[in-house]
């Protein structure tokens, strides 16, 4: 046989391994493609599914996070959950729903010593250091500390209580006569825990743990809030303010932003312009 | 030729001896299954978790290998438990055969077996051909995803674990996967999915270089050409050295590493040809390995299966 008579079986080997070799590499790459479109779709978390204390960013987590449910078995408090298939939340991941129930925010954060991956950044071990979202006061229209009644739920099931949320208290403008306290969150304080949500005594709770991104937003960067520089520089870095003068009737004086009108006593005069007895004003000579 | 694969082996020994292996396999699988389902069924917590990574009683940490390089090539760096829990796996199925994974651990080989089992009962001949080596271009692609997107893309997927986490923590559609995998191996290519397509066992395959397990053909000589081993193999291609190859001067050891010690070849074999020996007993028996190492034993096997696509799926 000459070794022109094996070649032609050669290059049909050689033409079956390629095209066999092509044949998986194309399967395999359209499986790929349909992969990455789905896992893209997949990879989204719902604002209202909140990963357990220490998650790392969302982009981060779905790729550190190899969906074992040890810290769902660890929590002490049962709550949270492995994203079922079918779920929109990214299959397999911890999450949970702050209106059934919030993180207890346990001194030594079981959930978090429990991850094998650093998901939930073992970086992590002071819990009011976690960030698991931001609460929010969405809907004044419906909290009933808006409309001047006394609840503030929110405010004594905070585990930061006082710090995390506040009660500001406002001039109630329906009566014209009481006061409202009103929950203000503060967002360097508030972990996103969700017990505030949890608590909430409406039907759908007016105040809600968002990602941080969604709640936040942001000053630009070349807003100068001028009370916050004077102080930092410790005086005025602009023309100083003139004192206002008032043209004011002897012993008054006006404050501006405080007391408003001052009626000083000045020694051999009466206290006040005005008698005491309004009678005397009606009686006077030329008086209506 | 008998109507279903170990006939010969049940008249001749008695149904229990026919099945030994494919009973303690089954017990391995639902025990583990148990283990796991314990804590949240009866609530008496041995081992928390999945097979992704598990704690057993408080001490004994479990991770899967191939996770948690998915998880690693994502950028992120895993805290000591998950880093011991995989070396032990690594080493654990270094030791006994890669594969034993798939046959005697991993939940989806119950469908797969319920569908080759369909498939012999209801004599439905899945015709459709894709080569073997497929999964390690798949195991490649699933390793690219977290690389390149930072995201473990297989995860959204993955029959295995989403089967075993289902099964414990909540199925939700997962058991649309289980059907799909049921179907796809009974109409589609047989044993499709766990020997030719996922991933997860190709790995387990490459992990097991050189197992203290193996089955070997030690009574070749006494084979009957009846080829119920062949029919009831979940990776039929791994059978023919051993067995035939006495004249080729191949050892009777099935060395391929797509071998998954299921041991039901032993099981119908009536002629006793098959048996699972230890690598320490097998200078011994005669039984020593090819002087070969792991790598052109598997350039080989990759070389046999493009090239040979038909003869080296005799079963299907």
């Amino acid at each position: 046989m000459s070794p022109r008579s094996t070649s032609p079986r050669a290059t049909l080997n050689r033409r079956q391994f390629i095209t066999g070799v092509m044949k998986t590499a194309c399967g395999v790459g359209l499986f790929g493609l349909g992969l990455g479109l789905y896992s893209q779709r997949a990879t989204s978390l719902p604002a209202w599914a909140i990963r357990p204390p220490g998650a790392l960013p969302e982009d981060d987590f779905n790729g550190a996070c190899i969906r074992c449910g040890l810290c769902v078995r660890d929590c002490p408090f049962d709550m949270l959950h492995l994203a079922r298939l079918g779920d929109k939340i990214p299959t397999g991941t911890p999450y949970f729903v702050a209106r059934e129930a919030g993180c207890e925010m346990c001194e030594d954060i079981p959930c978090v010593a429990a991850c094998p991956t650093n998901a939930l950044d073992h970086a992590l071990t002071d819990i009011s250091k976690a960030d698991m979202g931001l609460a929010v006061l969405i809907d004044q229209e419906n909290c009933i500390a808006f409309q001047g009644l006394r609840c503030e739920v929110c405010f004594n099931v905070c585990p930061i209580r006082g710090e995390a949320i506040t009660l500001d208290m406002q001039h109630n403008a329906r009566s014209g006569k009481h006061a409202r306290f009103v929950p203000v969150v503060h967002s360097e304080h508030c972990t996103g825990c969700g017990k505030c949500e949890e608590a909430c005594i409406l039907d759908v709770a007016a105040i809600k743990v968002l990602p941080r991104h969604l709640a936040k937003g942001q000053l630009g960067a070349h807003y100068r809030l001028g009370w916050e520089q004077k102080h930092e520089a410790g005086g005025a870095l602009v023309t100083p303010d003139v004192e206002h003068r008032y043209n004011l009737p002897e012993g008054m004086r006006y404050e501006h932003g405080g007391r408003g009108l001052i009626q000083e006593a000045v020694p051999g005069q009466p206290a006040s312009p005005i008698p005491d007895n309004p009678l005397d004003v009606l009686n006077r000579k030329g008086a209506l | 030729m008998n109507a279903f694969p170990g006939q010969t082996a049940r008249a001749e020994q008695g149904w229990l001896k026919a099945h030994r292996w494919l009973l303690l396999r089954r017990a391995s699988q639902f025990g583990i299954l148990a283990l796991f389902l314990a804590g949240p069924v009866v609530g008496i917590w041995i081992v928390t978790g999945n097979l992704s990574a598990s704690m057993t009683l408080g001490i004994l940490p479990l991770s899967d290998p191939l996770l948690l390089a998915q998880s690693m090539l994502s950028g992120a760096w895993p805290v000591a438990s998950g880093l011991i829990g995989a070396l032990i796996v690594l080493v654990f199925y270094a030791l006994v055969g890669g594969r034993v994974f798939c046959s005697w651990v991993c939940p989806v080989n119950l469908v797969s077996d319920l569908a080759a089992w369909l498939g012999r009962r209801l004599d439905i001949r899945a015709s459709g051909r894709i080569p073997r080596d497929a999964r390690y271009w798949l195991l490649g692609l699933i390793l690219l995803f977290p690389l390149a997107t930072g995201v473990i893309a297989w995860e959204y997927i993955n029959p295995v674990s989403i089967a075993h986490r289902g099964l414990i923590f909540g199925m939700g559609w997962g058991w649309t996967l289980m059907i799909a995998v049921l179907l796809y191996d009974l109409f589609v290519v047989r044993r499709g999915w766990c020997g030719h397509l996922c991933p997860v066992g190709a790995f387990y395959g490459l992990i097991g270089i050189r197992p203290a397990v193996r089955v070997a053909a030690a009574r070749r000589e006494h084979c009957d050409d009846c080829m119920d081993c062949f029919a009831i193999c979940p990776e039929p291609q791994v059978i023919k050295p051993a067995l035939k190859g006495a004249a080729q001067g191949i050892g009777p050891l099935i060395t391929d590493r797509q071998c998954t010690n299921c041991g039901r070849c032993i099981d119908v074999c009536a002629k006793n040809v098959f048996g699972f020996t230890l690598a320490y007993r097998r200078a011994g028996l005669g039984l020593s390995e090819p002087v070969d190492d792991g790598a052109s034993t598997a350039a080989r096997g990759a070389e046999t299966a493009t090239r040979h696509p038909v003869s080296s799926q005799p079963g299907g």
